[in-house]
């Protein structure tokens, strides 16, 4: 017995590029059903098995942790697989890609960019010399793990590097995710690559890029407040100045 | 302005333009272009204020002249829009002093909401200072 005339439906906008096709991208329009527990992510899966099977979308855990189904709704970068549908309806929802990324098929970006980003801070603990290993562990207090445990939260989810306009205009900053990254191990005391971050990230294209539009932290998932990351390194960046020119004996140069 | 960094050796990838209007599109943005704009009002200020510098050095009629025109119409309204953007400036800048302002008090951080307090506390002894100043 189907009850599917009474199902209440939702119109999905799909942003589709297909670069074998079509030079610029186009939408698609999907009716599917408007389920309490659905969210956009469940919504795009329907599209894909019921609808139309060619649709291109990433995505693996469905909850929250791996951040890669980050696309935009309706102009706001979201995790997809937190977005409920009932919270657009009434309405439609536009679904598109990341903004600030190239696209390479539908609502698939290229996220070569941030890669080398990434990499390019060193995200990995840095140390002047190896503990040999019969000292044992590099011991923390809670406290030394607090200062650092906030910036280590990041998926990876891009979000941030979607609601930043500066990103936007200015694709050589390195951006929110890699430099709250590079304080996660900045901040953390096993860690003794500051002096060499500093280098990549007291730039132009680091930390001074940043005019704290503040969006990155209002769009992350996990609270990684990427943009109190870059303001507190402003002030870190400014006192080594600071340091270097009035007390030239204490830097290392 | 296509960023081609890409297409160059990855011509499927599309490149979508950043729109020039981009800050429209959302409050969160368009008050953060009032607050980059609020830098006019700071330099009109600092304008104004050489100027009546320039007045006083000029001699008593230009000093007058100066002041009767700080009293128009055209000059208040003027000042009441630069006060509104500077004020809005002073308490978007103090309200993000607590991301940027990290301090510890032996292995305890100190609290956001009390940074905030000093901050504000400061703008007002400050203020109440210069008023004093000016006006004893």
């Amino acid at each position: 017995m189907s009850n599917s005339g009474l199902q209440p439906t939702i119109d999905l906008e799909v942003y589709r590029y297909r670069p074998e096709q079509q030079a610029e991208p186009t939408y698609d329009t999907f009716t599917v059903p408007l389920r309490d527990e659905w969210v956009i992510l469940d919504a795009l899966n329907y599209i894909k098995d019921e609808l139309d099977g060619s649709l291109s979308y990433r995505w693996s855990c469905r909850m929250g942790v791996c951040g890669s189904c980050g696309m935009m709704a309706n102009g706001e970068p979201v995790l997809t697989c937190a977005a409920f549908l009932k919270s657009y309806a009434p309405g439609s929802i536009r679904v598109e890609p990341l903004a600030n990324f190239p696209v390479a098929r539908d609502l698939i970006i290229s996220m070569d960019d941030f890669m080398e980003k990434m990499n390019r801070i060193q995200p990995w603990i840095i140390t002047d010399e190896e503990k040999p290993l019969e000292e044992g562990e590099y011991l923390q207090t809670p406290d030394q793990v607090d200062e650092y445990k906030q910036f280590s939260m990041c998926i990876n989810c891009l979000l941030c590097y979607s609601a930043c306009p500066i990103y936007g205009m200015e694709p050589s900053f390195i951006g929110p995710a890699a430099i709250a990254l590079a304080q996660r191990y900045n901040l953390d005391s096993r860690d003794h690559g500051q002096e060499t971050r500093m280098d990549i990230l007291s730039t132009d294209d680091g930390i001074w890029q940043c005019t704290f539009v503040g969006e990155c932290s209002e769009v992350c998932p996990e609270n990684v407040d990427p943009a109190g990351a870059i303001q507190r390194y402003k002030v870190t960046s400014t006192n080594d100045w600071w340091k270097s020119k009035l007390l030239p004996w204490t830097s290392k140069q | 302005m296509t960023y081609g960094r890409y297409q160059k050796y990855h011509p499927w990838l599309y490149e979508p333009r950043f729109p020039i209007l981009w800050w429209i599109k959302k409050w969160a943005y368009i008050r953060f272009i009032l607050r980059e704009m609020t830098s006019l009002a700071v330099v009109f200020y600092a304008v104004v204020l050489l100027l009546y510098v320039n007045a006083v050095s000029d001699g008593p009629e230009a000093f007058a002249a100066f002041t009767a025109w700080l009293k128009s119409p055209l000059s208040i309204s003027l000042h009441a829009v630069a006060f509104f953007f500077l004020v809005f400036h002073s308490i978007t800048w103090f309200n993000l002093a607590p991301k940027a302002m990290v301090i510890h008090i032996g292995a305890k951080k100190v609290s956001g909401s009390v940074i905030l307090a000093m901050n504000y506390l400061t703008w007002v002894v400050v203020t109440v200072g210069l008023f004093w100043l000016l006006t004893f």
